[in-house]
């Protein structure tokens, strides 16, 4: 019987480097994150809070303990079971990650070509809908080297929701942005775990941020040291 | 061009996008592909005039099967054989006639004191059968004394001479002391075998070359009875004639052997094939560096798209696009600039240098591979876009 809880990760460690240089940057972590909430993953620099994003996204191997994820262990799992899962994931990247040569709309189609051609007419529409909500209606055609940090970290955001991903994970997406646009964000964000079942953890130091959240878990030198749940 | 592209693909066509967002880049990379392009038809000419010009005067002849001797290595390039074997030839089942034919180089001096060398044929001139239809309808005049046949590309023959010779006027230029009059004209362009060609009488000949004897001709040729096989002709003559001393091939067999003694054992053979792997080489190294370059120059960016769930296949995709891209927008300039080259080659030095399809079709198709090659190669460095290292 499938999970309905998207995220489980028990008795998770993870270590850098091999011989006499090895490091444990996880220690432990047991974690189960429900369906549709918003997580804020905080901590000091070094706390291990962007590897255990890294490893919830199928970015890295699972070494010791288990990750469920969208009911899929990634223990064990092969590259093409990865690659598979990861289409149903959503990355914001704290640097947007643009490829310079598209435009803003072809960025954003790239988030939906991943899972195949499909209808291109179709495809555009929802690229362009996606870059309107984020306040971009008239950027759509500018390549990113002609956008502001703020507008190409928002068509970065767009490009991760455009395929109605089942998980979001972002890393710092408000860094870049004024107060307004990171709050039209963070409220997509949480409009679209209330309406479509969207879970989103997010790594970040934006005090604006926390009160949105459903859950805040600090982590410190790789161990959860706080778990709060906001009501 | 990009709609064009992404119905090709079903998907945006990133490969082209990211080669046309770098304009410097994309120019130098098609410019160097152009070059190696420019290299490989220039060898690939040079070559291709080379073959032509080594079988260029088998088209003088009309016979079936050659004799030659066994120390000669081509038709132009032989040793004597010894016309005994002729008449022993003769007495064969299926030989219906055979006729010598004497060749040599000739050092000629032109009116205004210019000197040229023709490679000359000595044949019989009453033996109209023996030589291509269109020499055997001006082979009757050669029976007059000192009286020959010349190429129309001969260097060093001005074109309106030739007019002249074609309209009726005779030429007149000296050799071995002697005054020849070129009397008619023939189309051969044998370019790289001497300055042109020029067909006498097997009697002027050896007036003209004093050491050499009807005994000893260059090769002797045979016509075989009328439905009667070449090879089974040819096989026995084999078996009739001392291999150490007779070499016996059908005309087809001797202009192939020729053909690949220039290729492999002559310099100018090897030396151009080599030019010819050598453009190669300078395209794939070229393709390489700007397609690796590439690669590495958006590994973030790949490394967001395999973060995303993009998987090699894709990726593999994009750089064979690039590869794809490149070679079509090099081979077209490449092929235009070496098709003005080689009118400049032909007008300049005579040779046989010709464009035709199947070298342009051959080279687009190298140009496709080795931009490929390079492009498997560059992908190699794709393993290096770890999306973890994004955050």
């Amino acid at each position: 019987m499938a999970n309905l809880d998207p995220i489980h990760v028990q008795g998770l460690d993870h270590f850098f480097g091999a011989g006499d240089a090895r490091k444990q940057a996880i220690f432990d972590i047991n974690l189960t994150i429900k369906r549709g909430s918003l997580t804020i993953l905080m901590g000091p620099s070094g706390s291990g809070k962007t590897t255990l994003l890294t490893l919830i996204g199928a970015l890295r191997d699972v070494q010791t303990g288990h990750i469920r994820v969208l009911d899929r262990e990634l223990n064990g799992a092969d590259e093409t079971a990865l690659v598979q899962l990861r289409r149903r994931l959503g990355f914001i990247f704290q640097a947007h990650n643009l490829h310079e040569s598209l435009t803003a709309t072809q960025n954003v189609l790239m988030g939906l070509q991943v899972h195949g051609a499909g209808d291109a007419a179709k495809q555009r529409i929802a690229a362009h809908h996606m870059l309107d909500l984020l306040g971009l209606p008239d950027r759509r055609d500018y390549l990113p080297g002609s956008l502001s940090g703020g507008q190409k970290q928002r068509v970065a955001v767009a490009r991760a929701l455009v395929s109605n991903p089942e998980i979001i994970l972002a890393d710092e997406p408000t860094a870049a942005l004024d107060k307004a646009s990171g709050q039209t964000v963070v409220e997509l964000l949480k409009a679209l775990g209330q309406q479509r079942g969207a879970t989103t953890i997010m790594v970040t130091h934006d005090p604006r941020i926390l009160e949105l959240a459903d859950r805040i878990i600090t982590l410190e030198d790789g161990r959860i040291v706080s778990d709060k749940t906001n009501d | 061009m990009n709609k064009i592209l992404s119905l090709l693909f079903g998907r945006l066509p990133i490969g082209w996008l990211q080669l046309s967002h770098s304009k410097g880049r994309l120019i130098a990379a098609v410019s160097g592909v152009a070059f190696a392009n420019l290299l490989v038809f220039m060898q690939l000419g040079i070559l291709g005039a080379l073959n032509s010009s080594t079988v260029a005067p088998y088209s003088l002849l009309g016979a079936d099967i050659i004799l030659s001797s066994q120390a000669g290595n081509t038709l132009t390039d032989s040793d004597n054989v010894a016309q005994v074997w002729m008449f022993q030839a003769l007495s064969v089942p299926g030989v219906a006639a055979a006729s010598p034919i004497f060749i040599g180089n000739l050092p000629i001096t032109l009116v205004d004191g210019t000197s040229a060398t023709l490679l000359t044929f000595g044949v019989d001139a009453t033996k109209l059968g023996f030589v291509s239809p269109s020499i055997a309808k001006s082979l009757g005049q050669l029976t007059i004394e000192n009286t020959a046949l010349i190429d129309k590309g001969t260097r060093g023959v001005p074109a309106d001479v030739i007019a002249g010779i074609e309209a009726g006027n005779p030429f007149s230029f000296e050799a071995n002391g002697r005054t020849l009059s070129a009397i008619a004209t023939m189309n051969v362009s044998g370019g790289f075998l001497a300055d042109g060609m020029m067909v006498t009488s097997d009697q002027s000949f050896f007036r003209l070359f004093g050491a050499r004897t009807s005994a000893a001709p260059n090769h002797i040729l045979l016509q075989v009875d009328e439905g009667v096989s070449h090879d089974a002709v040819a096989t026995r003559l084999r078996a009739a004639l001392p291999a150490q001393s007779v070499k016996i091939q059908t005309l087809q067999e001797a202009a192939g052997a020729d053909l690949a003694f220039m290729s492999t054992q002559r310099p100018t053979g090897i030396i151009f094939g080599f030019g010819v792997f050598m453009g190669i080489l300078v395209g794939l190294v070229i393709v390489y560096q700007v397609l690796s370059t590439d690669v590495a120059d958006h590994l973030r960016e790949y490394a967001t798209f395999k973060a995303m769930g993009y998987g090699n296949t894709f990726f593999l995709g994009i750089v064979f696009e690039e590869a794809i891209v490149l070679a079509i927008f090099g081979f077209i300039p490449g092929l235009i600039v070496s098709m003005g080259l080689y009118a400049g080659l032909v007008s300049v030095t005579g040779l046989p240098v010709e464009m035709d399809i199947g070298r342009a079709v051959l080279v687009f198709l190298g140009t496709l591979t080795a931009c490929t090659i390079s492009g498997a190669i560059a992908t190699r460095r794709l393993a290096r876009a770890d999306p973890a290292d994004l955050f």
